[in-house]
């Protein structure tokens, strides 16, 4: 055995790897095959929701840029035509007047609020000729303004946001008109920077989405909410375009490289002048996007994690399976017995037996005789007599050594009684191990017993029985010895067969024996203490009941010997009725 | 005192008869031997033995059929089978059938004197009697 043992320990490290290379494949097929299509789902399904949502925020905040470039270009629109129809309804002379204007001031403020400041006409010179509003501001001299240069010569002018002489921002729309005796004048109001303020300042989207005018030079016309992003290249780009269609929107998504990436979106106001521009930083934008872009991840990772988890349990638990499918298929494998063979080579044993047995008896018949004629006179005085007596008792003493091997080899059938009886087995068995308990417990060996209590009686040889479990305990137990373990008798009925199985947890048996094992003089026990006949007797014995003995062993796991012996119809239907 | 005690060895070894007839006859016993079953039937018909001795294993007519005509012709010959290992299973059918013991082939001398005088104590001694003599020529040295 202690030969064997490297031989077993490696083919069972050769198992081990092989079956923890097989876990670990399976855990990998699992995971790709699982996790391969949740990523391709995840980054089709992301990189369109991408797209598509992006695409839905650009259009949002397009329009909702388009329509408050309506509303502004309205609002403009209707604070000139404001100006302009007082400027086209009332003459110089009666616009030229302090009491008048502030009328015409209060009545605007009633009408449109507090967006109209002040009022004022200016004459060709750019002096303030006539003055209502919080502002002392009459005779005030405009003639070096900007805006007076500019509206001189246009009918309608309205500024860009300035100080001015008041040091408050503001912008002033001008209507110039023209007296019979050719000399121009200009009708000016001021509009509250506040509330054009107001106008974009309350667009706004998410945390940092917020609108703002500019001017074509890049200055701003209105307070924007917060610190615009560092650069207004996009604005000004914009700006910069040759001819600007008042319908044309720009979108400009702008990435500063620290991460802060902007979305522009840019309106051309008041004929392209003034340009209403929408600013929000992309993370805000897409906040929904990047709230997805979590989730999913949250979740890819989560059922990664429990795919792999399962991939793992799962794949060792089924080669578990498989690890135990395939030792039961060993031992299947090896219970394959030649039964041609072993009747004929047990056939043979006995013939031989047989017929040795005669020469031999008739070589101490002769010695015997030889005997007998010693004892005549004749031979009384030879000097050899004592010499032929030793001659002759080592014949005889040699024909029974002869006589003693034939024995062995029938010994077994010699010793059985073949009458048949109705027999239960159950008990046959506990006689079995309480006959071989004593021996037993030398070996270290415990003996257990499981038993099916519905065992149906069977008419067999009792004798012949105990002499085939006493055999097969006996074995179990030497292969047992000295390190000790446990044997298994167990009962049960299966399908008109009784099967006893004869269990032990020993070193099992080497596949090459395996096959060998019911031949006759087949032994791996030392020379002169088997006679490698106890399990092809059994055989025969079991065969001869029309039954069946088979062994199934692996290597190190144990060995056992099923035994079925047919139930006779007649008590088969007592035990089932 | 009975003196007459016949022996009829039966078995097809002729060598072995032989050998055993000129041992058991330099013991002064009255042995004869035939080497198949029908020549017995026909000496225990013509002049029958005390015992036979009879191999099991034989040619044409086997040691039970054998028996069985004996038995039926003259049921109170004692009958001691002689067989090899292989045919204990038939020595105790023959048993059954009236065969009076069994002996295992080689045989010693000595084993096949005590069944003899067995056969003669079971033949001619009232069981009561522990002081039945048996012939001298049944006795071992």
């Amino acid at each position: 055995m202690k030969d064997a043992n490297p031989n077993v320990t490696k083919e069972l490290n050769e198992h081990t790897k092989y079956y923890r290379s097989l876990t670990i494949n399976m855990v990998l097929i699992i995971v790709l095959v699982s996790i391969m299509p949740l990523i391709l789902a995840s980054v089709t399904i992301g990189y369109f929701f991408d797209i598509s949502y992006k695409e839905k925020v650009a259009d949002h905040v397009v329009t909702l840029v388009k329509k408050h470039q309506q509303s502004i270009d309205s609002f403009l629109k209707q604070r000139v035509a404001n100006i302009r129809s007082l400027a086209r309804i009332f003459s110089f002379d009666q616009l030229n007047n302090d009491a008048f204007l502030k009328e015409r001031l209060l009545v605007l403020q009633e009408e449109y609020g507090s967006i109209f400041v002040d009022i004022g006409l200016v004459n060709q010179n750019g002096i303030q000729i006539a003055y209502a509003g919080p502002y002392s501001l009459k005779n005030a001299d405009y003639s070096k303004s900007e805006w007076f240069k500019q509206s001189i010569d246009t009918d309608v002018y309205v500024s860009d946001v300035f100080h001015g002489l008041r040091g408050v921002p503001h912008f002033i729309i001008a209507v110039r008109r023209e007296r019979e005796d050719g000399t121009r004048w200009i009708l000016r109001a001021t509009v509250d920077f506040e509330s054009f303020n107001s106008l974009v300042e309350n667009i706004r989207i998410g945390k940092t989405g917020f609108a703002f005018i500019l001017n074509r030079r890049g200055e701003f016309q209105t307070q924007p909410r917060f610190e615009i992003s560092k650069t207004k290249a996009p604005y000004i780009e914009f700006m910069a375009g040759e001819k600007i269609r008042p319908d044309q929107i720009g979108f400009v998504e702008q990435s500063l490289g620290s991460g802060e990436d902007t979305l522009h979106v840019m309106a051309p106001l008041k004929g392209g002048n003034w340009l209403l521009a929408f600013q929000q930083n992309s993370s805000d934008a897409y906040k929904v996007l990047e709230y997805a872009r979590l989730l999913t991840l949250g979740i890819f990772w989560l059922g990664g994690l429990g795919i792999i988890v399962v991939a793992i349990l799962l794949s060792k638990r089924m080669v578990r399976h498989i690890a135990r499918a395939d030792l039961e298929k060993e031992m299947m494998n090896e219970q394959v017995i030649e039964a041609g063979k072993l009747a004929s080579l047990g056939e043979l044993a006995a013939g031989i037996a047989h017929e040795i047995n005669n020469p031999v008896a008739i070589m101490a018949e002769e010695a015997g005789w030889i005997e007998d004629l010693l004892t005549e006179e004749d031979f009384k005085d030879s000097e050899n007599l004592d010499e032929f007596r030793r001659a002759l008792s080592q014949i005889r003493t040699q024909g029974k050594r002869c006589k003693e091997i034939t024995h062995k080899l029938l010994s077994f059938a010699r010793k059985t009684d073949p009458t048949v009886k109705n027999v239960q087995l159950n008990e046959m068995i506990e006689d079995v191990i309480a006959l071989s308990e004593q021996r037993a417990k030398y070996a270290n060996v415990k003996l257990f017993s499981e038993l099916d209590n519905e065992l149906p009686t069977v008419d067999v040889s009792p004798s012949e029985v105990q002499q085939v479990l006493l055999n097969l305990v006996n074995n179990a137990v030497d292969a047992l010895e000295p390190q000790g373990g446990k044997v298994t008798l167990s009962s049960k009925v299966e399908n008109n067969f009784i099967v006893i199985d004869v269990a032990d947890d020993g070193p099992g048996i080497p596949k090459a024996n395996l096959s060998r094992i019911f031949d006759p003089f087949f032994t791996t026990k030392p020379v002169g203490k088997g006679t490698g006949l106890g399990l092809s007797i059994c055989y025969g014995i079991i065969k001869k009941m029309g039954g069946e003995i088979s062994v199934s062993s692996a290597v190190s796991l144990g060995t056992t010997f099923h035994i079925r012996i047919p139930v006779p119809e007649k008590a088969a239907t007592e035990s089932s009725g | 005192m009975v003196n007459e005690f016949k022996v009829l060895l039966v078995d097809d070894e002729e060598d072995f008869v032989h050998t055993l007839v000129k041992r058991l006859r330099k013991r002064k016993l009255e042995v004869g031997a035939v080497l198949s079953g029908k020549e017995a039937i026909r000496a225990v018909s013509e002049s029958p033995p005390d015992v036979v001795v009879l191999d099991v294993k034989m040619p044409d007519m086997d040691g039970i059929e054998t028996l069985k005509q004996i038995k039926t012709l003259k049921p109170s010959i004692e009958v001691i089978m002689l067989t090899g290992h292989a045919n204990v299973e038939v020595a105790i059918r023959g048993m059954e059938l009236g065969a009076f013991d069994y002996l295992m082939k080689p045989i010693e001398i000595d084993e096949l004197l005590y069944k003899l005088q067995d056969a003669f104590k079971k033949k001619w001694c009232n069981p009561d009697d522990q002081e039945c003599a048996i012939p001298n020529s049944l006795k071992t040295k």
